[in-house]
């Protein structure tokens, strides 16, 4: 029977993540995704799993991809500076294809920043935080609701794909208390990552199958294997010529987007879908004029979708993506030309507009509504920009900078 | 903005702001009601400024905060200096008087009573302080059910405090019916 919880966004992430089959923990706790390590190390050892309290974020990220390669479903929970420390060891599991989890509850940065407040500047940091040529997966959970089904695509995502997944939250969604129906136990879609058959001394750890994505086997079983971060081929041994060198980036790549089906679609509502069919909104049916096309993902999401909930009378749909990496670019490129301009919503000085530019291409104006001091952008700020009253990087003079200096001026 | 009725309690770290948030939002969702409820704090954990914030709603909610409460709870003189002036027109302010001396002109309704006080003095513990608190919020405005929130508190209260937890509801409850100070 479905069961009605009242969670943190926090205590779903862990929650979902335990559904998924998670028994291996090892973290360093920071606020503001402390809660996870502390239900972690509770629920795991409960469930004959493991928690560690790790020395640090790039022990903790090490000891992930141990446990991933001796087929534990591995994870560890984060902030911004932790998230930084693990940059290395989540190439390691890039490059190894150990399937595992990071969370990253994101706060306000750079450094340790403001260690209570909100942001969202993490967005590029998670597609190309660690070094090299890399493919990266990051889901976005808007809702409470979404820490915990986001959370269990992202173990059935690594473990499908072979490779880390992120989940960015952020101090809003991962410290707010909504309502949750917690899907019955054994309702869940689980994946289990490819596992190899056959004669052991046949096993080739990083032949591809059919999907891209080779059979894993554990370590201390009959399949023996070897795992390098270095170049690599087939049988896992490392080797440095160029055409070893270009497969496997081609194919770390490939095997995300040949597989992009898998991946958490964006929600896309306009006004009459959310106010109900009912709803009379003008030129329904066609494209009425001035239509703004908002993006947002998160905490912002929850700001944005307040605007159309706020002025019914201006059409406005809001994309928000659940997968912001590989970011879901045919979706929003075929939402555009139905809109005379595009916003993008987020709470840091303009990262996903970037990639929002990127698609749209010069084919619509773009403009953002940003914000970077540690409090939830408002419904009412990005309503000035959907407006066209205001542009936050318009005129990028650094004028903005000089003109708020704070209060100590 | 939000259809439903917006609270904020603010007060200090360690008077319970927090807790009582989560028991009026458990007590909604009792209710049947859709409920969000969100904090904030600073970095230390007692003595710092602490607000809790909980949205209830018939239909779904989006934007988490509350920008202008329909009900706000101020037990420090900081959180009324600082609140207050965002309290919504014909809202209610109500007021910990325990520690809060001076309270600034407000357009909606102001309930004044020595919250902290009641904790401290008729039931022997002050940290109890913030179910009173709940109890007299919904006293005074039936915002969730008595019945709901009693079970709130019991699901959610330790066993050791539960009878006083209890206890502490009732006299919040006791304290909406008594005609203190209270104007506009």
């Amino acid at each position: 029977m479905t069961r009605k919880a009242f969670w943190q966004g926090n205590e779903a992430v862990l929650e979902g993540a335990v559904a998924a089959g998670a028994r291996f923990y090892a973290g360093y706790p920071i606020t503001p995704s402390s809660e996870i390590a502390e239900l972690a190390s509770r629920r795991l050892p409960a469930l004959g799993g493991v928690f560690i309290q790790m020395e640090d974020e790039i022990a903790s990220m090490a000891a992930l991809v141990g446990a991933s390669l001796a087929g534990a479903k591995a994870f560890t929970a984060t902030s911004g500076p932790g998230f930084s420390l693990m940059q290395e060891n989540i190439g390691l599991a890039i490059m190894v294809e150990a399937p595992c989890v990071v969370i990253n509850v994101m706060r306000s940065g750079p450094s340790t920043g403001l260690a209570t407040k909100p942001a969202q500047a993490d967005v590029m940091q998670a597609r190309w935080g660690t070094h090299g040529d890399h493919p990266a997966v990051a889901l976005v959970p808007a809702s409470v609701s979404e820490c915990f089904s986001l959370t269990v695509a992202a173990f059935n995502l690594a473990e499908r794909l072979r490779m880390p997944v992120f989940v960015l939250s952020d101090e809003i969604i991962g410290h707010m208390r909504e309502r949750v129906e917690v899907p019955p136990e054994g309702s869940l879609e689980i994946w289990e990552r490819p596992r190899p058959s056959g004669d052991p001394s046949e096993y080739r750890p990083y032949r591809p199958g059919p999907d891209g994505v080779p059979p894993l086997a554990e370590f201390g079983g009959p399949y023996v294997f070897h795992a390098t971060s270095s170049m690599h081929d087939e049988r896992g041994v490392s080797a440095n010529d160029a055409g070893t060198a270009a497969a496997l980036i081609a194919r770390l790549g490939a095997k995300v987007l040949r597989n992009w089906e898998l991946l958490p679609p964006p929600e896309i509502v306009d006004t009459a879908s959310l106010l109900g069919s009912g709803h009379d909104r003008p030129g329904k049916g066609a494209k009425p004029a001035g239509g703004v096309l908002l993006v947002a993902f998160g905490s912002s999401a929850r700001s944005a979708r307040q605007v159309l909930v706020d002025h019914p009378e201006r059409f406005v749909t809001l994309f928000r993506p659940r997968t912001l990496w590989p970011f879901p670019e045919a979706e929003l490129s075929a939402l555009v030309e139905d809109h005379e301009s595009v916003v993008v919503a987020e709470m840091n000085t303009g990262q996903l507009v970037l990639e929002a530019e990127r698609v749209v291409a010069g084919r619509r104006p773009v403009r953002a509504a940003l914000r970077s001091d540690g409090e939830i952008i408002t419904p009412e700020e990005i309503w000035e920009v959907v407006c066209g009253r205001r542009d936050a990087r318009a005129g990028r003079t650094g004028e903005s900078w000089s003109g708020t200096g704070g209060s100590g001026r | 903005m939000n259809e439903g009725i917006g609270i904020r309690l603010s007060g200090r770290g360690g008077q319970g702001i927090i807790l009582a948030g989560i028991l009026l939002a458990e007590a909604a969702l009792r209710d049947g009601l859709n409920v969000v409820q969100t904090q904030v704090y600073g970095p230390e954990s007692r003595g710092g400024a602490s607000k809790a914030e909980v949205i209830v709603s018939r239909g779904p909610i989006s934007y988490p905060k509350v920008v202008r409460p329909d009900v706000l709870l101020v037990m420090s003189q900081a959180a009324v200096d600082r609140y207050a002036g965002t309290l919504k027109e014909e809202g209610l302010l109500v007021v910990d008087t325990t520690y809060v001396h001076s309270v600034p002109a407000v357009k909606g309704r102001v309930v004044e009573r020595p919250i902290s006080g009641v904790a401290r003095d008729r039931l022997g513990r002050e940290i109890v302080a913030s179910t009173v608190a709940a109890g007299l919020l919904v006293g005074l405005t039936g915002v969730v059910g008595v019945e709901s929130l009693r079970d709130a508190v019991k699901a959610r209260v330790p066993g050791g405090t539960l009878d006083l937890n209890l206890k502490a509801l009732e006299a919040g409850f006791e304290l909406a019916e008594t005609s203190g100070r209270s104007g506009s």
